[in-house]
């Protein structure tokens, strides 16, 4: 019996090592920041990778996607959580075992460890077949865990450890300590002296009084008079630490590769879920994407950009949502408009879509239809790159020639204000044939800029534009809409919220 | 164990929050001097006056029940104050112990010790006292504590106390009860007390002997030696806490039993400065709260009499029907004492004090309010209004029937006819909802209106004015004049080339 891999339909070696280096798109679309949050609280996983990787072929997009769906269901996800807050105790404990010198200490560490081990793989062996997963993953995970739960081995492994547990757990005994000596025996029935106080003055009792016990220092390991007492115990109960020393000779290596594997691929969906809970009950809509690399119609309703979304739900603040939809030969979306409108955050979350729809995440939005790129290219504006406007001209071509010589048709492009630097005539022309080059790719893409000109090149670009609500003093709605570009919306709708439009004007005088 | 001195059967709240309406009652019935004549300087007795003076009792038993205990107190004042005192001493005692804030469990047993010798100290005072006075007193709630004294503290319990005092100094070794935790090492350390030893030698010497394993520390073992005291410390950590606690509890039961004695200790402070003074107090004769007779003879402001060290003129009011008492007359001519005199008294009525009058027969009220004209922000006529309605609307948030409320020239920070209307408007839906009024007023359209008004049967009293310049402080039954005497008072003080004499307000 074998199982391959809960992320990998193939199986195969997953992304793994520290230091697994971020991709060039991801600090310009801040999906550095949404996978720093994701994978915050499971460091020691090290799933950085796993985020860092999108697939390329659809069914193993779709086998995530099937998990994904499984662990949204209550009962599922608890259980897989359970079993990983096993695992990590089972860790702990053997991290324990090792730092300890003393045998009788270390192998009762080195017990413990595999109770919980046992006890965790016997649980989630018991939820998965009460669960019913759906997913190939957990249906082909399932199969197999049930199958080694019940094998010789394991179970050998899990009626002992069980043994001698109950074992050392039910004995008792008495220290007695007069001066320098202390005296170890079977404890009989010799009575609570602290109870017996209490009780004696029980009368008096009025309400709650101050806990006056100690705060004992605690620590995993034994000095040599607690050894003595230890070693004391095991002659008078010779038959469990005898029991004991066997197991740790017997079962040496107890984890199971499969198992470790799991719990650490897992992580990858929970911790997916975990990020996002927090926006899904604010309110906002995640779903899973229909891709293809068919059809470059795609569309997605009410997306947004998850780094942002992030900060501003914990802020408990309002979240703009936006939508785009190509259609037919179009191909790139030109966004223009006043500044600070959402023009940026409306390209980074096209990108951010992208990305996650084929990590096989469920993406921001209602409804998403998306292309399986293979690569993406962005192109935002490096502010440190070179001191002066030459320098930095130049850096920006050199960026931008490097895009267009590597992307072909299945690349996704995000080009941010381009051509900033120079002036207006000449970027508009350098910008129109950038931009032209791409649309012969016949690349999907986003292009926001300050020129209106590209907005309506070619009946591939589509134009959009930030707007303003005019009811509020020129405050921004962050929503983009597809209009043409216009300049001068964002002057006009100023003016009329200072009631100095044309018609205003004529009403006033 | 419980004192149940103020309640029947349960323990009085010092913590309980006072009533919205507190802070009014304070200011316009100048409770403070009352309340700090029953202290006399002492923090716990004026906290503890303070919170039942405020808080009002609605239960006839319970008012009879502290009544028979303050008659007590009263007849056998040693037996109070000396409860009162030893508790209070040892309350010193306890303060000047310097405990150490760490919790070591030596230090904790060693402090414990200590204040159990202080508190055992106080139990025993405490016991002589119910044996000396148990027999003698009377009420129910004297009698039951000297009882429960003298039963639960009995010479055996003193005994065990010794026993366990001298255990704790266990001269013969400690004994640790334990088992495993997950890392071998033992859990939950209990301290017991080793089995008694077999009496008989030959009992002795046959009976099997449990195995052991010993171990003697190398004198030069510093570390072992460490090693075993904290053990040793864990185990006398449980026992030192309960010994704590224990001496806790009973400096609570203490702490109690005090907050219970102040109440009567504070009133036997204001029934021994009234006699001094002269002046009359009575034991009110409590009603149920739907009664309307009220018979008030003699009754004086007792914060005046107490502030100008002399016994002062009483007002008698005898009502057996009315909710509405209304009281017009001159200044300075003794209403607004005289409203004070029946909100003191109701309140001491209510909380099982004697009343500051020759008699008193009054009804329970379901809280009283006071509503009294302010003398501050006078410059804003304007807002002293609204500030005068925004409180009376917050007095009828918490207004019920069968409660009382007191007006003292209240809505005359407008012109008079719509103060008037104002006043009859809010009276007439109070007295309809058979709430209590007294109202002190110069608003002569308001009580002409009410005296005019069949609908509004109410107790007319009346104010003098001086008889050759002397005031009298005296009511009398009678209806409003259409002049106040104000005009009097005005020329007098202004005009006139002689000072006034001072006097109550």
């Amino acid at each position: 019996m074998e199982f391959k891999s809960i992320l990998y339909l193939e199986g195969g070696p997953g992304p793994t090592g520290a230091g697994t280096p971020v991709p060039a798109f991801a600090r310009d679309i801040n999906f550095d920041q949404i996978v720093e949050a994701i994978t915050a609280s499971r460091q020691e996983y090290d799933l950085k990778g796993f985020f860092y990787a999108p697939l390329q072929e659809l069914d193993g997009i779709l086998y995530r996607q099937e998990v994904m769906r499984d662990l949204e269901l209550d009962d599922l996800n608890a259980a897989v959580r359970a079993f990983c807050t096993q695992m990590t105790t089972v860790r702990q404990h053997l991290l324990q075992a090792g730092k300890i010198d003393y045998p009788l200490q270390k192998e009762r560490w080195y017990l413990e460890a595999a109770t919980v081990y046992c006890d965790a793989v016997q649980d989630l062996s018991r939820s998965l077949e009460s669960s019913r997963p759906k997913s190939r993953g957990f249906r082909a995970f399932q199969q197999f865990l049930t199958h080694y739960a019940e094998s010789a081995g394991f179970t050998s492994l899990s009626q002992e450890a069980g043994r001698i547990r109950q074992a050392l757990s039910e004995l008792t005994y008495t220290v007695s300590i007069q001066g320098a000596t202390f005296r170890v025996r079977k404890y009989d029935q010799e009575e609570d002296y602290g109870q017996a106080v209490a009780r004696f003055f029980e009368k008096f009792k009025q309400g709650a009084v101050k806990d006056w016990r100690s705060q004992f220092r605690e620590w995993p390991g034994m000095n040599h008079v607690e050894e003595k007492i230890l070693f004391f115990v095991s002659q008078l109960f010779p038959e469990p630490f005898s029991a004991l020393a066997a197991f740790h000779v017997n079962h040496v290596e107890f984890l199971f590769e499969p198992i470790t594997a799991f719990d650490r691929e897992v992580q990858f969906y929970l911790a997916y879920l975990e990020f996002t809970a927090p926006l899904d009950q604010a309110g906002l809509k995640f779903c899973y994407p229909n891709l293809t690399r068919t059809t470059k119609a795609v569309h997605a309703v009410d997306f947004f950009d998850l780094a942002l979304a992030h900060k501003l739900v914990r802020a408990k603040a309002p979240v703009v949502v936006n939508d785009f939809r190509l259609e037919g030969q179009e191909r790139i979306i030109v966004i223009t408009g006043p500044n600070q409108g959402g023009k940026t955050t409306f390209a980074r979350a096209f990108a951010q879509v992208h990305v996650l729809g084929c990590l096989g995440c469920p993406v921001p939005g209602r409804e998403a239809q998306l292309f399986l790129y293979d690569r993406l290219y962005t192109h935002f504006e490096q502010e440190e790159a070179a001191a002066n406007l030459h320098g930095k001209l130049q850096d920006e071509l050199m960026r931008m020639h490097a895009i267009l010589s590597q992307a072909n048709s299945n690349s996704l492009i995000v080009i941010n204000e381009i051509f900033a630097s120079t002036t207006w005539q000449d970027a508009t022309a350098m910008a129109t044939k950038v931009i032209g080059r791409v649309l012969e790719l016949d690349a999907l893409g986003v292009c926001v800029t300050f020129l209106d000109e590209l907005a309506g090149m070619s009946a591939k670009t589509v134009s959009m534009v930030s707007t303003v609500a005019p009811e509020h003093d020129h405050a921004r709605t962050f929503r983009i809409v597809r209009q043409p570009a216009n300049g001068l919306a964002y002057a006009l709708s100023l003016a009329a919220s200072y009631r100095l439009t044309y018609d205003q004007l004529l009403e006033r005088l | 164990m419980k004192a149940h001195l103020m309640h029947q059967d349960r323990d009085f709240n010092l913590r309980a929050p006072a009533p919205a309406q507190a802070a009014d009652l304070v200011q316009d019935l100048a409770l403070s001097t009352l309340t700090q004549a029953m202290a006399g300087g002492d923090p716990l007795l004026l906290e503890v006056a303070n919170k039942a003076l405020l808080d009002s009792s609605f239960d006839l038993d319970e008012i009879r029940f502290r009544q028979d205990v303050l008659k007590d107190a009263i007849r056998f004042p040693d037996a109070l104050r000396e409860a009162y005192n030893l508790t209070g001493e040892a309350m010193a005692a306890e303060k000047k112990l310097w405990r150490s804030h760490t919790n070591h469990p030596t230090l904790v047993l060693w402090d414990s010790l200590h204040l159990m010798e202080i508190v055992v100290t106080a139990l025993k005072r405490l016991r002589h006292v119910a044996d000396t006075h148990g027999d003698r007193v009377q009420s129910e709630g004297l009698r039951r504590l000297f009882t429960m004294l003298r039963v639960e503290l009995d010479d055996t319990y003193f005994d065990g106390i010794q026993q366990h005092l001298k255990n704790m100094q266990f001269r013969s070794g400690i004994l640790l009860a334990t088992g495993l935790d997950p890392g071998n090492k033992g859990r939950d350390y209990v301290l017991c007390l080793p089995k008694a030893q077999e009496v008989s030698w030959f009992r002795r010497i046959f009976r099997k002997r449990p195995k052991d394993f010993s171990y003697t520390l190398d004198p030069r073992d510093e570390n072992g030696a460490k090693a075993l005291s904290d053990l040793k410390d864990r185990g006398l950590d449980v026992v030192a806490n309960a010994l704590g606690q224990s001496a806790e509890h009973i400096f609570n039961f203490l702490v109690m039993l005090r907050t219970e004695l102040a109440f009567y200790v504070g009133a036997l402070n204001l029934h021994d400065r009234l006699r001094q003074l002269g002046a009359p107090t009575a034991f009110p004769v409590p009603l149920p709260s739907r009664e309307r007779r009220q018979e008030l003879r003699g009754a004086y402001d007792v914060t005046l009499a107490l502030n100008l060290g002399r016994k002062i003129v009483g007002n008698d009011l005898l009502s057996d029907r009315a909710n509405l008492v209304l009281i017009t007359g001159a200044n300075q001519g003794g209403k607004t004492t005289f409203l004070r005199a029946l909100g003191q008294a109701q309140l001491m009525l209510q909380c099982g004090l004697f009343v500051p009058a020759e008699v008193c027969v009054g009804h329970l009220c379901q809280g009283l309010f006071t509503h009294f004209k302010r003398e501050e922000d006078a410059s804003m006529t304007r807002g002293k209004f609204a500030e005068e309605l925004e409180r009376m609307s917050r007095i009828v948030d918490g207004l019920k029937p069968d409660g009382m409320i007191l007006f003292n020239e209240s809505f005359a920070a407008t012109n008079e006819r719509e103060g008037s209307e104002i006043a009859r408007q809010v009276v007439s839906a109070l007295v309809a909802k058979d709430i209590q009024v007294a109202y002190v007023t110069h608003l002569y359209d308001f009580a002409h209106g009410v005296h005019d008004d069949p609908r509004l049967p109410a107790l007319f009293l009346r104010a003098e004015r001086p008889v050759e310049g002397r005031r009298t402080f005296k009511l009398e039954v009678g209806e409003p004049l259409p002049t106040s005497f104000g005009l009097d008072l005005f020329r007098q003080l202004l005009e006139d080339p002689l000072p006034s004499a001072a006097g109550g307000s």
